[in-house]
């Protein structure tokens, strides 16, 4: 076994009204950055965890978003990154 | 009758809900702990308000891991009735009793006021002591109340008549749809599809003594008692 940690990104779902996100996307407008077009705020996990390889690391981490860290309903997350420690 | 009232870390309703039961409503109740693993003889199971674990990661996401839920969810499988009210429906969507799920209010505020609702189905379990139509007053209290699912669901919801109560606007004798927290479709309360859990975010047991502003939420605890007693 070796040791992995694994970043994951969790948003909401697209279509779904993101209310924090419209809060901050006008933040940003109102300080000058015109460019800004839309925000979506999310949770940023970092799981630190023991794995025979990077690949079952990350399945790992793939079945606890769809059991407890995303909720299916709301949320959409993607594996940001694997790395050993 | 014996009610079943759930206390996790941080719930903060069980002891307006073992009144509203044991003094408004006059049948027995006991608080049942987290921890627990049996119902103790328990009829009906309420999940009451409160921050559950803090609120850690989404309202509700890790009560539904407490050992007395596995008893819950069993129970509700049997047909045993389940009331969630505000936490406890976050609660009961998140342990999958009821569909869909509570998202931050639309303002981004803490919303605690009292709210108008419209009785939407009058023949359920949880219900059946209302009139169809009767615009019922109690507060409300959360930051994360804004009831969301997919169309699919939400067309299933309303086809079923399982939207037991919806918001409606807080002046006059106005029964227009409204929300606090931007509900879809105005939803403020919804039934399962077996008709045996409830949720609801506004709280009827801050609404069972007069002196308080309403008695409107006495209507679901005797709703209960009639149907289940029966």
């Amino acid at each position: 076994m070796s040791r992995f940690s694994v970043a994951l990104h969790i948003t909401p779902r697209r279509g779904i009204l993101d209310p924090q996100g419209k809060a901050v996307a006008g933040a940003l407008q109102t300080l000058g950055f015109a460019g800004v077009e839309d925000v979506h705020v999310g949770r940023h996990v970092i799981v630190e965890l023991q794995a025979s390889s990077a690949a079952d690391a990350e399945k790992e981490a793939r079945a606890m978003c769809q059991k407890l860290l995303a909720n299916p309903v709301t949320e959409d997350f993607e594996i940001a990154g694997v790395k050993a420690r | 009758m014996m009610f079943g009232i759930v206390t996790f870390p941080g719930s903060n309703c069980d002891h307006d809900t073992m009144h509203a039961v044991v003094d408004a409503l006059g049948e027995e109740a006991q608080y049942l702990w987290h921890k627990d693993h049996d119902l103790a003889g328990s009829d009906v199971i309420i999940l009451p308000g409160g921050f559950s674990y803090g609120d850690y990661l989404r309202a509700g996401a890790i009560a539904r891991f407490s050992p007395i839920m596995a008893e819950v969810v069993a129970h509700a499988k049997r047909g045993g009735p389940v009331l969630g009210i505000c936490n406890g429906f976050q609660i009961a969507c998140e342990a999958g009793l009821l569909p869909g799920a509570l998202l931050r209010n639309e303002s981004l505020k803490f919303v605690s006021e009292p709210v108008r609702l419209r009785v939407e189905n009058a023949e359920s379990l949880f219900t059946n002591r209302y009139e169809r139509g009767r615009i019922l007053t109690m507060p409300v209290a959360h930051g994360d109340g804004r009831y969301t699912a997919d169309a699919q669901t939400l067309a299933r919801l309303e086809g079923e008549g399982r939207v037991a109560f919806r918001y409606v606007q807080g002046e006059g004798d106005s029964d227009r749809y409204w929300s606090p927290n931007g509900s879809m479709n105005a939803i403020a309360g919804i039934i399962s599809d077996a008709g045996n859990v409830m949720g609801l975010m506004p709280h009827p047991e801050r609404a069972v003594d007069s002196i308080l502003g309403s008695t409107d939420g006495l209507g679901i605890f005797e709703s209960m008692l009639a149907r289940v007693a029966a």
